[in-house]
């Protein structure tokens, strides 16, 4: 197995990538930010946001928890400059985690031309700062990552997603936090998933928080389905819930996190990401990256997706080691894939090889290896406006 | 399921009502399910499902050993069981293109 080395962080967390973030801080600055980044896309400068004007709790917190990411080493914020989102307080909180950060207001610094110009200097003069940052050793019991499947299909369920949960019963076992997430897509599983907890005080509130999603969606008129999730011979949501529910092994569940929190410590945990109250700002989470990103705002440094249909995505701040569950996909995407979980329809590998090849893959990861998707200069991100409520203590027995 | 079974044919669970095709199988195939010939009307692809009991109408439609919604009509051995004769007890599924 390879030896992870990392980048130390000052609240003791090692980062396997070292990236400068350019971050707008509503959608007016979005295009400022895209052109500071340009000249550095071969060089892990990435560019991140929320669009909102309005003032939003989630927002600021999921920002704060981006920005403090251990696989970021600088931010350039870019504000428009009359939009309500409190920049001094994330730049403070940046600057408070060791982390250079430098806050570019645009009505103030003489428009788009020299934002940018500004911008450009100030990432380099980061870049230089960071490089020279050493690495030490990082131990798998240090890692944090998650697991998400998108572009569903019936093989999702059969290969990529149960040699996802091999991966992450071999993590839990070495000691690193797992997360996987998607209540909406566990509807149909909650009551096996609560035999799972590790504490029983967590047993409701499991039940509890997949019921809140059957409600949510409910409410808004559709479930977590898409065409291609039936073309590939899904036929109801329980049945991609099932087959989505193996993603998570058979380890215990030690906890249940909510958006932009840190587990205390290692273990397998459930990501709560449907919004509390009523339903306010529609959709839990409009697409894939919506998840990959509130799963990496709890710290992962890296997520398993696995595909059946062949999505192509990645993520800004933290690698996406694509798994493809259906071999005929993989013929046609293999470019776009890390593993080939199909060969285990064909015989051609166990459950367990390719679970393993999972995990080893995850390790060379932080042993300079990247992704397909990473080499192919995806850095998809997406956040939206949603009501998070902090984790109550019983969600959390650590 | 066994040796009378076609080997395309991928049953998940013991007691399953419904197994999974590991590969494409062409309209006007016969198709071997616990010993019977089924003819196939129609070409389905990897991952589509085939009744290997018949399932009647309400009845739980279970694949990997857990109820995945019920069998809106009488389903035959051999049919194809999709969004078509398959309702979910969660959320309904509306397809769009």
């Amino acid at each position: 197995m390879s030896q992870m080395t990392a980048w130390p962080r000052k609240d003791g967390r090692k980062g396997i990538r070292n990236v400068v973030v350019v971050a707008y801080l509503v959608e007016c600055a979005h295009h400022v930010c895209k052109q500071i980044a340009r000249p550095f896309e071969e060089s892990d400068v990435q560019v991140i946001g929320f669009s909102g004007c309005f003032p939003s709790q989630y927002g600021q917190e999921m920002m704060e928890a981006l920005c403090t990411h251990p696989n970021v080493g600088a931010v350039q914020l870019v504000s428009l400059g009359c939009e309500n989102f409190k920049k001094t307080q994330l730049a403070d909180a940046i600057r408070a985690s060791g982390r250079p950060v430098n806050v570019i207001t645009i009505q103030d610094s003489g428009g788009t031309a020299a934002a940018v110009a500004a911008g450009r200097d100030w990432v380099r003069q980061a870049q230089d700062q960071i490089a020279i940052l050493p690495k030490v050793a990082m131990d798998v019991s240090e890692l944090v990552i998650g697991t998400i499947c998108g572009g569903s299909d019936a093989t999702s369920g059969i290969t990529g997603n149960p040699a996802a949960g091999i991966a992450f019963d071999q993590l839990v076992a070495a000691g690193a936090t797992c997360i996987f997430e998607e209540t909406g897509e566990l509807i149909g599983c909650e009551h096996v998933m609560a035999a799972r907890a590790a504490h029983p005080d967590l047993k409701p509130h499991i039940i509890e928080i997949v019921d809140k999603a059957a409600a949510y969606y409910a409410a808004m008129g559709y479930g977590s389905f898409a065409n291609g999730n039936a073309t590939g011979g899904l036929s109801t949501i329980e049945e991609k819930s099932l087959g989505a529910y193996a993603k998570s092994g058979q380890s215990p569940i030690s906890g249940i996190l909510r958006p932009a929190q840190q587990a205390a410590t290692g273990g397998l945990y459930l990501l709560d990401v449907v919004p509390d109250g009523p339903p306010k700002f529609g959709f839990p989470n409009i697409n894939d990256n919506a998840e990959i990103i509130e799963l990496i705002s709890c710290g992962a440094h890296a997520v398993v997706f696995v595909t059946g249909r062949g999505s192509v995505v990645g993520s800004a701040i933290s690698p996406v080691l694509k798994v493809c569950a259906n071999p005929e996909t993989y013929a046609r995407m293999a470019g776009d894939m890390d593993v080939n979980a199909g060969r285990i329809l064909d015989g051609a590998a166990s459950l367990q090889e390719v679970g393993s090849e999972i995990f080893d893959k995850l390790i060379a990861l932080g042993a300079g290896a990247r992704t397909a998707s990473e080499t192919l200069g995806h850095v998809e991100f997406v956040l939206t406006y949603k009501t998070a409520t902090p984790a109550e203590p019983g969600c959390h027995p650590n | 399921m066994n040796a009378h079974t076609d080997p395309r044919l991928l049953t998940l669970a013991p007691g399953d009502n419904v197994s999974v095709l590991k590969a494409t199988v062409a309209a006007g195939e016969d198709i071997l399910i616990g010993g019977q010939s089924v003819h196939m009307p129609q070409t389905l692809g990897l991952g589509h499902k085939l009744a290997v009991a018949p399932i009647p109408a309400g009845e739980d439609v279970i694949k990997y050993a857990f109820p995945i919604g019920f069998a809106a009509q009488d389903i035959p051995l051999g049919a194809h069981v999709h969004i078509h004769n398959l309702t979910s007890r969660h959320t309904t599924v509306e397809i769009m293109e």
